[in-house]
């Protein structure tokens, strides 16, 4: 995947320009930047929920699983009925792999509303693997996990990289990817705010 | 896309689902009017295909504003909109989900309720036609409202005043199917022009539906 001279605008701001990174198979990017720099903005643009202000993003067309703040689960559905939705959206079978690799198994009969927050955040990340997908976007993804947790988060990720999968994600923890880089966004940071557009 | 209107069933019937608001809703009026307008026989049974539908298109409306509003809120609209499926398609698979889980219990439910108006015995049969066929327009055009409208909190009140105006062409033609039908007269040319109303509907407003909610999810 390729992303050449992107600027995205939140809410008729424009945040970031001239972003440019290529995300080979098989490879993690992990974004930084302080708050509001326009991390969430830009992986909502790769994800296709939000047109570019210019720029391309190449390569991304149906192969991206997205995962945003809100984890896009029914509280009234069961784990597994939760998963099993999704798998049959994205036309994959087989949730057990997904269960297991977050340690979900013991919990699949629950309502998804009886679970903590970090079980649920858990519940998120597994619907990545059940995507099928080989884009992964993760926005923070290990939020409210613990670090046990976030161990079984990484090794999911590494997984998918060495099934020659590729992850962006914005994230303040190290997770201890081999293959992974980290690009800060403050030099990116758009010098004109205010799009002509809006004004 | 089938995946995705089991589902939707399954929320429906499921506690706090919202499931039987809409029909709790319409037996309420029905069972209110002939108090409020007196035991007359006469004037309840000319008066009820009117009301009649006017209880189906308000109990409609009522859950117009859980059909996106629950999707957008805990996140699973933005990831159904990176799912491989069409947004078309998405829209018309939540109108289909709210007419089967709201307006076809007051289709239904509509003969039923007029035992309790004094309906003309030919109407029954005119006001189950009329309701099967407008009503899935209610919902076509109830999923533009809601998808006008995702994303904005409380957003109930901007969403019945864009679709109340959507709603009038139905609810003239979808009545006076009824109307005509009790009273035994000739019901072909009201009929035609609601079910035009609805195929017109379910052809081109999921586009636009789907356009807006494009645009209201960035």
């Amino acid at each position: 995947m390729r992303v050449s001279d992107l600027s995205v605008a939140r809410g008729g701001v424009r945040v970031l320009e001239g972003v440019s990174f290529t995300l080979p198979a098989g490879n993690a990017l992990v974004l930084r930047g302080p708050n509001g720099i326009g991390k969430t903005t830009l992986m909502r643009c790769v994800a296709d929920l939000q047109p570019a202000l210019a720029g391309i993003v190449t390569g991304a067309e149906d192969r991206v699983a997205y995962a945003g703040h809100a984890d896009g689960l029914k509280a009234m559905l069961s784990v597994a009925e939760n998963l099993r939705f999704w798998a049959r959206v994205f036309g994959t079978d087989g949730i057990e792999a997904a269960l297991t690799a977050f340690d979900l198994e013991a919990l699949q009969d629950r309502p998804a509303g009886t679970l903590s927050a970090g079980q649920k955040r858990r519940l998120g990340l597994a619907r990545m693997l059940v995507t099928g997908r080989p884009v992964w976007v993760l926005d923070e993804p290990t939020v409210s996990l613990d670090v046990a947790s976030v161990a079984l988060f990484a090794d999911a990720v590494g997984a998918h990289l060495a099934r020659g999968g590729s992850a962006l994600m914005a994230t303040h923890i190290d997770l201890g990817l081999d293959r992974a880089e980290v690009l800060d966004l403050t030099p990116f940071k758009a010098r004109r705010a205010v799009d002509e557009a809006y004004l | 896309m089938s995946a995705l209107l089991t589902r939707d069933l399954a929320l429906a019937v499921r506690a706090g689902g919202g499931f039987g608001l809409g029909l709790a809703f319409f037996l309420i009026v029905v069972v209110l009017v002939p108090f409020g307008v007196g035991p007359e026989q006469a004037l309840l049974g000319r008066i009820a295909p009117g009301i009649l539908w006017l209880g189906a298109l308000l109990a409609c409306l009522l859950s117009l504003d859980r059909i996106l509003a629950l999707d957008w809120e805990d996140g699973s609209l933005d990831l159904l909109a990176t799912a491989p499926l069409p947004m078309e398609l998405l829209v018309s698979t939540k109108a289909l989900a709210h007419w089967i889980t709201s307006a076809l219990p007051l289709v239904v439910a509509a003969p039923l309720l007029g035992v309790l108006l004094n309906l003309p015995g030919p109407g029954y049969l005119w006001l189950l036609v009329s309701l099967a066929v407008g009503t899935p327009a209610l919902s076509v055009i109830g999923t533009f409202g809601a998808a006008l409208t995702v994303g904005l909190k409380r957003g109930g009140l901007l969403m019945s005043l864009l679709v109340l105006p959507l709603y009038v062409p139905t609810l003239i033609f979808g009545a006076e199917v009824a109307r005509r039908g009790a009273a035994g007269l000739e019901v072909a040319q009201p009929l035609t022009m609601l079910a035009g109303i609805t195929f017109g509907v379910i052809a081109l407003l999921p586009f636009a539906s789907a356009a807006v909610l494009r645009i209201n999810l960035r």
